[in-house]
């Protein structure tokens, strides 16, 4: 659905993407992460025709994003990070404006129209779609922005940060949403906060300096992470220091840090190699006669896997705008 | 066509519920009407020139002062990235934002029609003059209007595009006529050519020529095209 083949693009003397290539399938959710300043919103914006790439070829629903520039915009519904809209008129109004500008014929568009508020939640509280865009809060600047987006069912969705500055609720909604979306729709949302790509997303693509450094599925990702297995243990019984020099006696084990957490220690214990040390903790709890409240065994996370790939290319762009 | 025109309706839309249009337009309306009366003397001639003259003046300062923010605004708000990435194209979005204005600007110039009206009750001015003055009114608003949309695509600074607009407009109106008065040739001849208000004065006299028709339309058409490949440049960045 989405191909873009040796991705360049030049600003003036800074190299802001270097030579990316990734595929999405059709039908896929895919998340494209990256620090900040790693040329996530560049790419998108390339993607949606708003700038010209220095050099590469991008094809959306297999049209040329420079040559066929306006069925790709036909095809696609973006939602920017700014989520620009006009703060005088109101929602209906923007919507209807929207929809006439995405040839919707006018018999059929506020019905579209009002779809798209049912989906996106602006249906509710009653008087929603008469307020004027400026009066609204964040989220539901955002919502009215991905409703904009949605208006003439594209098969592609663009979404550049779609959760940012929303709250702990307003996210769960929003992630929700995108997920239901994408039963019909393919979809990019790039983002730089890891738990929501990791749960909504089935395709990850990791750009940092950038450069392409990660682009497979969440698990496989994960798989790569470099570094010790850990096991995670809270206890009761014993002073923090006896419990640590217990631990480190036990076989396979690489080193114990420990912290309080009210009256019980929480232990961070690094395994050798990737052996699960759970049982060993375990039993030995159970012959000292310890409690034990939780025992956990993580591999490593997108989140370690994000911080080792991307820590690379940080300093290799710093180095590279340097000289 | 269709998009040009919903592009127009929410321009139309946005400049009445702006309370910046109604500022411009009041101000316009008190210096012609100003100008209107210092003109009239009783039982002189029942002539509207110098009244569509003088306006032709205000129009410099008035117009860029409606069409400074309407490119301008969208690139400083950030509105210009959702409409780019619409399927319309730079030519439809220029001509969207020019009939948008013309349609506030031909609702300005209809106020105006009180100063008609006023001498039609105690004169009677030539109803073949008014009309043409009135025509050349519109020509030149728009020619003042693409100039206007030009120079807002320049800069996401309203008041820069402000002052560029009255720039140009000031060239080809004021300065050109000083330039024919100075008489040397051959500045003054080609100024003469250039002269905004030489062709408007036929307009306010009655006269139609083909030669202010050209003049004006084609400077529309020609700073409607440099907008719109203003617009495209930016897509080449």
């Amino acid at each position: 659905m989405i191909d873009v083949k040796h991705l360049t693009k030049w600003y003036g003397r800074v190299l802001a993407v270097d030579d990316i290539s990734f595929q999405v399938e059709k039908g896929s959710i895919v998340g494209f992460l990256g620090p900040n300043g790693a040329g996530k919103s560049t790419t998108l914006k390339i993607l949606t025709c708003y700038i010209p790439a220095t050099s590469g070829k991008v094809t959306i629903a297999g049209f040329d994003v420079l040559g066929e520039s306006l069925e790709v915009r036909r095809n696609i519904g973006y939602m920017p990070e700014a989520v620009p809209l006009y703060p005088e008129m109101r929602v209906n109004e923007l919507l209807m404006f929207r929809a006439a500008l995405r040839d919707i014929p006018r018999p059929e568009r506020q019905a579209a129209v009002d779809r798209v508020a049912e989906r996106c939640w602006l249906s509710r509280p009653e008087n929603m779609m008469r307020r004027r865009v400026g009066e609204l809060s964040r989220g539901y600047k955002q919502r009215v922005g991905l409703a904009e987006a949605m208006l003439h069912n594209p098969p592609v969705l663009v979404l550049d940060e779609p959760t940012i500055g929303l709250d702990p609720n307003q996210i769960r909604a929003m992630r929700e949403l995108i997920q239901q979306l994408g039963e019909d729709h393919t979809i990019i949302l790039s983002s730089h906060i890891l738990a929501e790509v990791e749960q909504t997303c089935n395709h990850i693509i990791v750009i940092a300096g950038g450069r392409l450094v990660a682009d497979g599925t969440p698990e496989e990702l994960r798989k790569k992470v470099l570094g010790p297995s850990q096991v995670l243990a809270e206890l009761k019984g014993a002073e923090p220091a006896e419990l640590v020099a217990a631990v480190k006696a036990l076989d396979g084990i690489r080193g114990v840090t420990d912290r309080r957490v009210g009256g019980w220690t929480r232990l961070l214990i690094e395994c050798d190699g990737k052996s699960d040390r759970r049982s060993e903790v375990h039993r030995l709890v159970g012959e000292k006669g310890w409690q034990l409240r939780e025992l956990r065994h993580t591999v490593g996370s997108l989140e370690d896997f994000f911080v080792q790939v991307t820590y690379e290319q940080n300093m290799q762009a710093a180095q590279r705008l340097a000289q | 066509m269709g998009k040009i025109l919903t592009l127009a309706r929410r321009e139309l839309t946005a400049y009445f519920f702006s309370p910046i249009a109604y500022i411009i337009g009041a101000g316009f309306l008190l210096l012609a009407a100003g100008w209107f009366f210092i003109n009239i003397r009783i039982g002189g001639e029942a002539s509207l020139r110098p009244l569509f003259d003088g306006m032709a003046v205000i129009m410099v300062l008035a117009v860029p002062l409606l069409t400074m923010g309407l490119l301008s605004r969208e690139f400083d708000r950030g509105t210009i990235e959702t409409l780019m990435t619409s399927p319309i194209t730079d030519t439809e979005v220029i001509l969207g934002k020019f009939v948008g204005v013309m349609a506030f600007y031909v609702a300005l110039l209809a106020t105006t029609l009180t100063f008609l009206g006023l001498m039609v009750a105690y004169g009677r001015p030539d109803p073949g003059v008014a009309l043409a003055g009135y025509l050349g009114m519109v020509l030149l608003g728009a020619a003042y209007v693409s100039v206007g949309i030009f120079a807002s695509t320049l800069t996401r600074h309203q008041i820069v595009s402000a002052i560029v607009a009255i720039a140009i407009l000031a060239l080809f109106v004021v300065v050109m006529g000083l330039v024919v008065r100075l008489g040397v040739r051959p500045w003054a001849d080609l100024a003469n050519h250039l002269n905004a208000m030489r062709y408007f004065r036929d307009f306010s006299r009655g006269v139609l020529d083909s030669r202010g028709l050209i003049y004006f339309v084609s400077a529309t058409g020609l700073f409607l095209f440099l907008s719109v490949k203003t617009l495209e440049s930016r897509r080449w960045r």
